[in-house]
Formats: C-alpha cells, sequence, structure tokens
C-alpha cells in the first residue's frame, strides 16, 4: 500500500462520514475567534436558536481593531469599538473563552494560539481568516473560512469539505546569513505564483526546513495562502514538541507522553507520493523585496524593477503595468534606489519574539533615516511584547527612532489608526502588498524583518546581507 | 439562502487578474457587525475619487468615470466576468456579501481564489469556472455589443451565449444541491448528530487531551 503524507494522515484521522467525491464531513479540534468575522456568525446561532457543539474547543482574542497605544480600552472609532464589544458580549454570552483587550495574553490570534499551546499537532484548526494556515507549522490541519463556516464549526463542530491534492515544497541547502524564513516563501511565492497553490494542502520539508526553528517554520505556513494554498504544513519534529512542552494550554503528565507519541508519527511517509513536487535551493535566495501589488511581484535585493515589456502574456503585462503605476514605480529602478517614508515591523507574519530579536540586531546603536515619517514595532502579543522589554529590545528600537507599540494586527490591514496615508510608501514585514491594504492609496513593499530593519536605518532598501558579511 | 436555478442577465467585465478581496470590499468597512449593506461600497476605492467611511452616504460621492462599473452600459449586471485567481486574499465573507447586495448572482472566471470560492456558495452566488479561451472570448463579446447578456442554468450546468453557443461548466453535486435549493448545510450537517457524537466518543479515547477543558 502506498504510504500517506502528513495532509493525508490528518484528513483521516478527522473524518466523521465520507460523502463521495471526497467531499467529506470533517470533525473540527480548535476554533479560533476574532472580532471581524464572528458577529454575524454569533447572531445566526442566536436566530436559529443554537448552542456552540463544543464551547471548549473555542479561543477567542481582539486583534484586528485593538489600537496599539494606551490606553488599549479607549478605542475613539464608535463602529470598531462595537466590534470589540460584540466579541466580548458573545463570548460571555456563549461560556467562550475570550482574551479581553486588557489581558495581558491577548495580540494576534495566530502568535497566541501557539504560544498557549492552544495549537497542537495533529489538530484540525479553523478560524474565520486566512491566514490560519500558519498553525501548519505544528502539524495541524490548519485553514481558513468564511463567517457561515464559522457559524456551521460553532452549531456542529464540523466542516464540509472536499480533499485537497497533495504538494511538497522541498528547500534544500544552507542559507546564506542574512535571507531568512520570509524570503524562502517569497521566493517560493514568486516561483510558483499566488495561485499556484489553490486546490493543494502545501507540505513544506527538506533540510532547510527542518533547520528552520518553529517560529519560521509558522512565518512560511503563513504565507502559504499567498499562494493560493489555504493550508500549509510542516512535519512534526522534535523542535515541534520542545516548543510545546508546559505550554498552559498543551498536555501535561501521562496525557503528554500519550500526545508526544502519537505526534512523533505526524509526518509523510518516505513513499508518500505528491501531486506536484516543488524544489528551492536555499543558497540561491536573497533577500526578496516584493515590487507591486500582488506578493507574486517580487524579485531580489540586488535586481531591479522588472520590464512590463519583457512580459508575453498579455494579462500578466496589463497587471504589472497597472502595479507599476499604482506603486510609483519605474522599470529598470534599482530595488535598492526605493525610498521609504514608513516602516513597519509586526503582523502575524513576523511579529514573534524571534523576528523581533532578527530586526533588533540590525538596529542597535543606529537612528532610523531623516526621510522615515514613522517606524512601528507592533509585538505581536502580550507574552511577546514582555519578552522583548526583559531582553532590552524596546530600547534598542525606541533609542533608534522607532515606536514601540501593544499588540494587535495593527498596519497590517489598517483596520486601527496605524495606517498608510495616500502615496506614502512602507517596508512591511506584513503579508499582502494590495492596493489600498496598509491605508488608502498606501504603497506596500513586503520584507524580512531584518530588511525593514535595514531600510528604516538607510532610508532606502539596502542589501541586509551586507551586515552579516 | 435564496434559491439559484436558471439566470439571464447583464454581463459586466472586470479585465483584472488576481482581484483581490480588499479591492472587493476595503477593511474599512469590515467593522460592521451586519452581513447586509455593503454593495454601495462594492469595489470601493476603484468605483469613487474619495476615500469612503463606513456609514456614508455614498449617493453624493464622486464615481470614477473609468471604472467598469459607473457605465451606463453596464448598469444592472447580475453577471461579473473577470480574470484568474478572482477573489484571492483574506478570508472575509464581506466580499460575497458586498457582490450580492450589489446585485451579482454569477461570477464567472478562470480559477477562483478557495476560500472565497466557498463563501460564495454559501450566499447564493454561483462562480463558474471557464477556460481561459472562453473567458477571452466573452470579453471581446461583452466589449463589442452593449447589452450583452448570458443565460446560465444550474440544473444543466451551462452558460448560453446571444449566438445560443451552449458551455457546460463543472460544479460539485453537494455545493449545487444546497444551491439549487437554498439549503442551510448547518441542518443538513445536523442529520448528522449520531455520527458526530460517535465520532467524538471514539477519539475521547484515542486522543483524550483534544478534550480537556482550556486551563481556565
Amino acid at each position: 500500500m502506498m504510504g500517506k503524507t502528513l495532509y493525508d494522515k490528518l484528513w483521516d484521522a478527522h473524518v466523521v462520514r465520507e460523502d463521495g467525491d471526497g467531499v467529506a464531513l470533517l470533525y473540527i479540534d480548535r476554533h479560533l475567534l476574532h472580532e471581524v468575522t464572528s458577529p454575524q456568525a454569533f447572531e445566526g446561532l442566536r436566530l436559529a436558536g443554537r448552542k456552540p457543539w463544543r464551547v471548549e474547543s473555542n479561543l477567542a482574542v481582539c486583534d484586528h481593531n485593538v489600537p496599539t497605544t494606551y490606553p488599549r480600552n479607549d478605542i475613539p472609532d464608535p463602529v470598531a469599538k462595537l466590534q470589540i464589544d460584540t466579541l466580548d458580549r458573545n463570548c460571555r454570552e456563549f461560556g467562550i473563552t475570550e482574551f479581553g483587550i486588557e489581558d495581558p495574553r491577548q495580540g494576534i490570534i495566530h502568535i497566541v494560539s501557539p504560544e498557549q499551546g492552544a495549537t497542537l499537532p495533529g489538530m484540525t484548526i479553523v478560524c474565520g481568516d486566512s491566514h490560519t494556515s500558519t498553525h501548519g507549522a505544528f502539524g495541524a490541519l490548519a485553514f481558513g473560512i468564511g463567517t457561515s463556516e464559522v457559524e456551521h464549526v460553532l452549531a456542529t463542530q464540523c466542516l464540509v469539505q472536499k480533499k485537497l491534492k497533495n504538494m511538497l515544497v522541498r528547500v534544500e541547502g544552507q542559507l546564506p546569513a542574512g535571507v531568512t524564513a520570509k524570503d524562502i516563501i517569497l521566493a517560493v511565492i514568486g516561483k510558483i505564483g499566488t495561485s499556484g497553490g489553490t486546490g493543494y494542502a502545501i507540505e513544506f520539508g527538506g533540510e532547510t526546513i527542518r533547520a528552520l526553528s518553529v517560529e519560521e517554520r509558522m512565518t512560511i505556513c503563513n504565507m502559504a495562502i499567498e499562494a493560493g494554498a489555504r493550508t500549509g504544513l510542516v512535519a512534526v519534529d522534535e523542535k515541534t514538541i520542545a516548543y510545546l512542552k508546559d505550554k498552559p494550554y498543551a498536555p501535561t503528565n501521562r496525557q503528554w507522553e500519550k500526545a508526544v507519541a502519537y505526534w512523533t508519527t505526524l509526518k509523510s511517509d518516505e513513499d508518500a507520493s505528491f501531486d506536484k513536487v516543488v524544489t528551492l535551493d536555499a543558497a540561491t535566495i536573497a533577500p526578496q523585496v516584493t515590487w507591486g501589488t500582488s506578493p507574486e511581484m517580487v524579485v531580489a535585493v540586488d535586481e531591479t524593477i522588472p520590464d512590463p515589456e519583457q512580459e508575453k502574456d498579455p494579462e500578466k503585462k496589463k497587471g504589472m503595468e497597472r502595479a507599476l503605476t499604482y506603486m510609483g514605480l519605474q522599470a529598470g529602478t534599482p530595488i535598492t534606489e526605493i525610498y521609504l517614508d514608513k516602516i513597519f515591523i509586526g503582523s502575524c507574519t513576523n511579529g514573534r519574539i524571534e523576528d523581533l530579536r532578527e530586526a533588533a540586531k540590525v538596529v542597535k546603536g543606529k537612528k532610523v533615516a531623516a526621510n522615515i515619517r514613522q517606524a512601528l514595532v507592533v509585538p505581536g502579543s502580550g507574552p511577546v511584547k514582555e519578552q522583548a522589554e526583559r531582553e532590552g529590545l524596546d530600547r534598542i528600537f525606541r533609542d533608534a527612532g522607532f515606536e514601540w507599540r501593544e499588540p494587535g494586527c495593527s498596519m497590517c490591514l489598517a483596520m486601527n489608526a496605524d495606517r498608510l496615508e495616500a502615496g506614502e510608501r512602507c517596508a512591511s514585514t506584513s503579508n499582502r502588498n494590495f492596493e489600498g491594504r496598509q491605508g488608502y492609496g498606501g504603497r506596500t513593499h513586503l520584507v524580512s524583518p531584518a530588511m525593514a530593519a535595514a531600510a528604516a536605518i538607510a532610508g532606502h532598501f539596502t542589501d541586509v546581507r551586507r551586515l552579516y558579511s | 439562502m435564496e434559491k439559484f436555478k436558471t439566470l439571464t442577465g447583464i454581463v459586466l467585465p472586470l479585465d483584472r487578474v488576481n482581484v483581490d478581496t480588499d479591492a472587493i470590499i476595503p477593511k474599512q468597512f469590515l467593522k460592521s457587525i451586519k452581513r447586509t449593506g455593503f454593495g454601495g461600497n462594492l469595489f470601493d476605492e476603484w468605483r469613487y475619487l474619495d476615500r469612503g467611511e463606513p456609514g456614508q452616504d455614498c449617493s453624493d460621492r464622486p464615481l470614477n468615470p473609468e471604472f467598469v462599473l459607473n457605465q451606463p452600459r453596464y448598469q444592472k449586471a447580475t453577471i461579473l466576468l473577470s480574470r484568474a485567481n478572482f477573489g484571492c486574499g483574506s478570508s472575509r465573507e464581506h466580499a460575497p456579501w458586498a457582490l450580492y447586495d450589489y446585485g451579482f448572482r454569477v461570477l464567472i472566471a478562470p480559477s477562483f481564489a478557495e476560500i472565497f470560492y466557498n463563501n460564495c456558495f454559501k450566499n447564493g452566488i454561483l462562480p463558474i469556472v471557464l477556460s481561459e479561451n472562453i473567458v477571452d472570448r466573452l470579453f471581446a463579446e461583452v466589449e463589442s455589443m452593449p447589452g450583452y447578456a448570458l443565460t446560465v442554468d444550474l440544473e444543466n450546468q451551462t452558460v448560453t451565449l446571444p449566438d445560443q453557443t451552449v458551455i457546460p461548466f463543472d460544479i460539485d453535486p453537494f455545493r449545487k444541491h444546497c444551491l439549487l435549493n437554498g439549503l442551510d448545510d448547518i441542518s443538513i450537517t445536523l442529520q448528522h448528530v449520531q455520527e458526530i457524537k460517535a465520532y467524538e466518543e471514539r477519539k475521547r479515547n484515542e486522543t483524550p487531551w483534544l478534550f480537556q477543558r482550556n486551563n481556565e
């Protein structure tokens, strides 16, 4: 019999019933909620007179709308305030655990859940947020859902799903100094495109991925959705298990032993077959910078803005021209000659402690360039912020001229007050460079934390590898 | 959910690849706690020349005359034609809510992003995948023929062109069944309560740590 992929194993372990054609009713172990995509689902539940099926499987936190300044609960926008209050009220009414805005554990849901051990290997994890793919870094089957499905999970603990195909993205070789997990995933998206992973569960494997920390793997799985894949996966290994040991929600004692024994089976079998395999050589990856309005519009820092005239596909060419107009850029311009107005370090992609350490290393003892109007560091959660402060990273950032903020999604999607003004250009460690994503008319370049930090100091993009050599 | 059986409607051509959900409904409108009222802000940043805010009356905002949605010949369109990877980006169901609220019932593109595609079916919108070649042909015909309309028949899985060319499309049988009958899939799932409970019983033994109460 043919071996199974990690995705196959996770799928098989959660099938409640099969409906033919690869469609199944899938059991959901963990349901994460936030304020933006849940109110209509709770309303639906109430209207139908239903209750959450298994209330303890749910964990809620407000992150999208929250201010990143003090006082935390002073939200000037009444519409945003109503949405946050609505989450509080719904969680109280239905008995769901919520880390409220003043809870020290509050933060971005995809950072909060793993650091509490609420994300565990072998789980199915869903959330009304496309970056739920992050949790796949733990060998969990995790994917984003819409609000109707949020209601469906609340009411039934299940989802009707069609099985995906299997893709392996294998990264081999030694990653050069100054090149990070963010650069790997941007390079993957550049290679397969923003719909390259549509219809697939992507497992990231190979020696480079195995050598990454759990946090770095989260960065990679986080952006699987930017390659079109709802779900990204990494096999469980000793690093995964070490990360989870003694986390508040992780099992203990005999349960822990039993869980670990199961978790170590969560990898693709040697003879498993994938529908598609993509291979990358880590040694050839350079720091990546997006230049356009889709994450696939990405080049290495030592390259120039591509020329639409060289593009043969007429649809792609039009897209490139429109992106260059929106971004205010000319074909042929070296990336290192692009000057920035704002810097954003944070988000569910790059708001963890290792990201902040990496950025702080670049910033230490230097000053933010005069042309940078605002440089923000937004830790991904309360515990990340506390840890960074224990290590003195906040001082390094503040001394350089960065603002040190409270946790939340912040300028990744600009639902709160942190945003770009029209025409402003930002080096951002977030995940999407769509038109208007960081504010109406704003221009986003996606980069790693080290690259964003280096750009803050130089005032323009600069090859961070030079700082490491 | 409203049933979908057949529809004959004006086609609006949105000739862009990778139309993302941030473009379909910008983030400031996601603060609403309702499912309705998003139609006026559909494609807000492309459609208006100013920056939109939630709760604003859109009727006196300056329109972008270049944007296809504002062109008189496409008013009352119910079928949206676009390019590959339509609906990429976030999982916000506000995107199909906005399209539905505006009046779109059918979307045609060479490919859709998965979460968006899935969300459409929960809201009475039929997303149809047609080949690049056919989509190219439809774009050419729509632009050259004012009042261009298509007929979509879900039961028979066909799109009929004005010249009576019939183009078949694929759709998952379960989704088709739900859309044809306007079924709420929560009630369908709840027909399997015993199976869900049996699954839970089995898993409580095999993987008990997944059923622990939170450490609250």
